[in-house]
Order: structure tokens, then C-alpha cells, then sequence
């Protein structure tokens, strides 16, 4: 876990199964899921880990909101009390800029 | 939620939820899998989002897939008809020169139906933005030939392919724009693999940013893919893009003037309001002599059924009675009907005349009739109200109206027009014979005053005066 530089979260809902973001992946680490999606698609998903945050599946991905990428991963193993989701979430601190943490569900800014 | 930079999300350019009726997900877009419209999508709405333009942004949306980007963009949006998006963003840009006016296109939109649109806009130079997804086929209607459509390649249209023969060549739009002057920005690039879509991220930004920039047109041309559309996987109309497609479309710049260019501003250009004047030949001098007129105040609605030959004014006796009554400041409505009787036939115009609002300007019964020919009379004689009037030119018609129960007057309007100079005083004539009638709500002295800014022709001014003065005073006599 310790050597992922980035993190994907790509949302199964939205998602329409092109597969244009596994082939797009440098390092292969987004796979088909095989689970259907309500739409009836297999979803695209994470294996979750080796991320490298260079964002091109976000790039290639025709849906707007479908993945979401992470730059400078490192400190995702820190929990918060999430005032939007009402539970305590993993979250997210951006390197450069330590004064904001993000929740990683909802990605909303935690006080 | 502000943007953070490390972090690749949705852009805020979108909309959080996509209202539109009929989906079960309201998150995601209408595109089939693999579409090329979402990916273009996202990098329009990630350039509106970091260039901050949210506000004035507004969105052209053509015929075709993304007919939709309204449900998508949370920006100004406009759903132009099939084409027409250069125009329709030429007037907006006008009318708004601080706005950001992005069209978005189709292939069977651009090239085809809105081919002349593109070119025109592109040669004026207007300041506009246009985004080309090129995908080779007509894609919302199933797949027929477009004009950029390969050559053998099959469509449901081209079942045994494009024949150059039959259907020509593929057009190549970005070519055809480079060889322009005014364009400042041409580019074509491709959606297929990471480093193809950061080129053509590049290439939307940089349009954009042209047009932020006052340089001018920029026209970016995206060969896109449409699996559904080629029937194919998302993954083999990437590799077709890369291996059929752009080898006669080729991507590159192939027009970049916006180092050289110098920024023009866009204005909205409308003369001073000093030369309105001078522009719409209006008397200027009635301004100060302007007499504020009598006005009749019990409730009254005038209809004036006006007919005759087409050529003897009586359409602009129409608009002349209207434009003296507007001065009144009553409510007036001028109907001409036009018809393959204009020319040389019987013509007729309605007029309606009160000092309440006019629901409908039809005329049926006319509480006045004035006709200068005989089929005219024949027409409308009957339809005339009890108690109305008719005002005819005694000279061309020979058999007065038969009806007991209407004021009838003859006037030989056309043989005293010739006789004062000019034939084509006798509307003008029968004019002063109908406000010297109407005395009770049409006010003699205004009328002598406006008269003169009111007639068009300059050259008839004095006879047509003179004319109205002889009406006035021949039905004075008659009386």
C-alpha cells in the first residue's frame, strides 16, 4: 500500500464499461469488474494499489464524473469524522498544500 | 467546490446532477460506451473551469449526439437548428461582445448542412470558438454517409462503401478553413491514446484562450470515435481513428497566427443616436415644430379596408393613415395583403385605428372602404358596416355602390392628381378626402404638420401635398 504515489476511485454507477481507461492504463492496474452495474454494465475497477496518480484514465474516460484521481497518495491511511457523510472516512492530504484534507468518500473538504 | 490541483475530478463546469427525463443514472451522460463526445466534453468543461468563464460561457449545442450538452454544461446554452451554430454565435458574440461563445459541432452538422454557415463565419473572423468532432458518419440518426465519411468505407447509407464516383471525396474541413484569411487558430487533433487526448487538451485550451485573448476565429477539428456508429468495441474504433482515419485526415496545426495576430475587440456597433436622423430621412425640423395633436377620448375602433390596382399606393395609404394615427398616439395595426396580386392585380391593406389595444388587424367589415378600381368595389362593397363609409375614384369607377344605407363619395382622385402633377398623388388625395371625414379623432393641423416627414418621396413631397390640401377642401365643398 505504502508504494502507491496516487489513487483512483472510479464510480461503478457511472460507470459504462468501455474499458477505454484499462487499456489506457500504463501500469495495468484497473480491471473489469464482474459484478453488473445497475445499468447493466461490468464497471471498470481498482485493483488498489500501485497507482501513480498520472491521471490519464481520467483523460480518457468519456464520463464526467466516473473516475476520480488522486495526486501525492501518501497519507491515505488517516481517518476523519466526515461532516457530509456523516462517518468517519479515510482522507486525503494533498502534498503541497497540508492545510486541507479531503474526504475521500464524498471529497468534500473536512474542517 | 474549488478546484484542487492535485485532484482530478469531475470539472465544476458540469452539472452535478443531469435532469433529463427517462434515465435511471442522472450522473452519467446519454453517449454510448466509448464515445468521443464525453472525452471532448470533459476537456471543454476542465478549460471553462481553470480560465474561469464559467459565467459568460455560452454553449452552442448543434443537431446531432450532442444536441444534449445542455443537460451536460452548466454555462449559457443555446440549441441552434441543424447548422447554424457560426450564426447563431455571430449574433450572440455581437450583441455580447464580453461573452465566451463556444459552438460545438458534429460532422454531418458542419460539413454538411452548415457547410456554407462555417465558411462565412470563418471568413469574417468572428470571434468565436468552434469545436468539429469529426467521426466519419452520421451517428444519432444510425450510422449513414456523412460528407467526411472515407472513401469505401460502409455506411448504412454506402453498403458497398463510398464511391468517389457517386458521393465524392471526404471533405477536409480544417484544411479548407486554414486557406482563409481571418482564421487565427486551426487545428486538428484525435482522441485516441494519452498522449493524442493531452495534444488535443492542449489544442481546446488554446482555442479558448484565443478567443479570451481577442485574436479572433479558432476552429479546432477532433476525429472522434463512434463504436455504435462503425459497430465496433471502444478499443477497435480507437485503433481505426489511428490507422484509417487519420491518414486522410491529418492531424497537425494547420494554422497558428496567434503570436502575430493583434487582438481585436468586439464591438457592438450601432451608430449614434445623432444619426438616426440623418439614416431613416427623417425631417428633423418636426422635432421642433411638433404640435401635440387633438385627441378623440370616447372609445372608438376605425376599420379601413383600403383596395385597388397594386401600383397605385394604396398599401402606403395604409401605413400613412397608420403612421399619422400612431402620432396621434392611439393603438394602430396595418395589415398589407400580399399575394400574386401584387403586381399589376387587385392589392388591399386593413388598418385599424383606437384608443384601446387591438386584439386581432384582420378587417372583415370595414366601417371604411376606400377602393380605386372596380373588382375591388365588386369585392368588398357588401361587406362595408351600416352606416359606414365608401370613398371611391369616381373616374375609374363608373357605377356608383348601390347600397342605400352607406355614405358613398366619388371622387375623381387620379384625373385631379394628373391635373395638380402627378397621377401618383391620387392615394394622397383620397387621404385628405378621408381626414377631413374623420375629423372627430384625426387632428387637421397635426396632420399638416407630420405630412411631410410621414411621405417617403421626396420628389413627390409638393404635389402629394398639394393633393392632400385639394382633398381636404373637395369634400369640404361637397358637404
Amino acid at each position: 500500500m505504502s508504494e502507491s504515489k496516487g489513487h483512483v476511485i472510479i464510480n461503478t454507477a457511472e460507470c459504462k464499461g468501455c474499458q477505454l481507461c484499462i487499456e489506457a492504463c500504463p501500469i495495468h492496474v484497473i480491471t473489469l469488474s464482474n459484478a453488473l452495474n445497475h445499468m447493466g454494465y461490468k464497471p471498470a475497477m481498482y485493483i488498489g494499489e500501485r497507482c501513480t496518480g498520472c491521471g490519464i484514465c481520467f483523460y480518457t474516460c468519456p464520463e464526467p464524473g466516473a473516475i476520480t484521481v488522486f495526486k501525492g497518495w501518501d497519507t491515505w491511511e488517516e481517518k476523519a469524522m466526515c461532516p457530509t457523510c456523516k462517518k468517519e472516512t479515510k482522507v486525503y492530504h494533498p502534498k503541497k498544500r497540508s492545510d486541507v484534507i479531503l474526504c475521500t468518500q464524498c471529497l468534500n473538504p473536512i474542517p | 467546490m474549488t478546484r484542487q490541483h492535485n485532484i482530478l475530478q469531475k470539472p465544476s463546469t458540469f452539472f452535478d446532477i443531469f435532469e433529463r427525463k427517462g434515465v435511471s443514472e442522472v450522473k452519467s451522460t446519454h453517449y454510448c460506451p466509448g464515445c468521443g463526445h464525453g472525452i471532448l466534453h470533459k476537456l471543454i468543461a476542465e478549460a471553462i473551469e481553470d480560465f474561469g468563464i464559467q459565467d459568460k460561457t455560452v454553449l452552442i449545442s448543434p443537431v446531432g449526439c450532442s444536441v444534449f450538452a445542455y443537460y451536460y454544461f452548466d454555462t449559457g446554452n443555446i440549441q441552434s437548428a441543424h447548422g447554424r451554430a457560426p450564426a447563431v454565435g455571430t449574433g450572440y458574440k455581437r450583441a455580447n461582445p464580453h461573452s465566451i461563445v463556444i459552438s460545438y459541432q458534429g460532422d454531418g452538422d458542419l460539413a454538411a448542412i452548415g457547410a456554407n454557415e462555417i465558411i462565412q463565419a470563418a471568413n469574417r473572423g468572428e470571434a468565436i470558438t468552434v469545436f468539429f468532432v469529426n467521426n466519419a458518419i452520421y451517428g444519432m440518426t444510425g450510422g449513414q454517409m456523412a460528407p467526411t465519411t472515407l472513401l469505401n468505407q460502409t455506411t448504412t447509407t454506402t453498403p458497398y462503401g463510398r464511391n468517389k464516383f457517386h458521393e465524392g471525396y471526404p471533405l477536409r474541413m480544417s484544411e479548407i478553413i486554414a486557406t482563409l484569411e481571418a482564421p487565427v487558430y486551426v487545428e486538428r487533433c484525435m482522441l485516441t491514446d494519452a498522449k493524442n487526448i493531452a495534444k488535443t487538451r492542449n489544442a481546446v485550451r488554446k482555442a479558448i484562450k484565443a478567443q479570451m485573448d481577442q485574436k479572433g476565429f479558432s476552429f479546432v477539428e477532433v476525429l472522434s470515435g463512434c463504436p455504435t456508429g462503425w459497430k465496433m468495441t471502444p478499443q477497435e474504433a480507437k485503433t481505426w481513428i489511428t490507422t484509417d482515419l487519420s491518414t486522410y485526415f491529418v492531424p497537425g496545426v494547420y494554422k497558428d497566427d496567434l503570436e502575430t495576430r493583434e487582438p481585436h475587440e468586439v464591438k457592438q456597433e450601432n451608430p449614434p443616436p445623432e444619426d438616426y436622423y440623418h439614416l431613416l430621412n427623417i425631417n428633423q425640423t418636426l422635432k421642433e415644430e411638433y404640435v401635440f395633436p387633438h385627441v378623440l377620448k370616447e372609445p372608438f375602433l376605425e376599420e379601413i379596408k383600403i383596395a385597388g390596382f397594386g401600383g397605385q399606393g394604396l398599401l402606403s395609404l395604409g401605413y400613412v393613415i397608420a403612421a399619422l394615427a400612431m402620432g396621434h398616439a392611439y393603438e394602430v395595426s396595418w395589415l398589407p395583403s400580399y399575394g400574386p396580386e401584387m403586381r399589376g392585380g387587385t392589392a388591399n391593406c386593413s388598418v385599424k385605428i383606437s384608443n384601446s389595444r387591438i386584439g386581432s388587424p384582420l378587417v372583415t367589415n370595414p366601417s371604411t372602404l376606400i377602393v380605386m378600381n372596380k373588382p375591388s368595389m365588386k369585392k368588398f362593397e357588401n361587406a362595408v358596416i351600416n352606416g359606414g363609409i365608401i370613398i371611391y375614384d369616381s373616374g375609374l369607377i363608373d357605377t356608383p355602390p348601390s347600397r342605400q344605407d352607406v355614405t358613398a363619395i366619388g371622387v375623381p382622385a387620379t384625373e385631379i392628381a394628373d391635373t395638380l402633377g402627378n397621377t401618383k398623388a391620387a392615394n394622397i388625395l383620397l387621404l385628405g378626402v378621408y381626414a377631413r371625414l374623420k375629423k372627430q379623432f384625426l387632428d387637421e393641423q397635426y396632420i399638416q404638420t407630420a405630412l411631410p416627414a410621414i411621405l417617403e418621396s421626396k420628389a413627390l413631397r409638393d404635389v402629394n401635398i398639394k393633393a392632400f390640401n385639394y382633398g381636404f377642401t373637395y369634400s369640404e365643398n361637397m358637404k
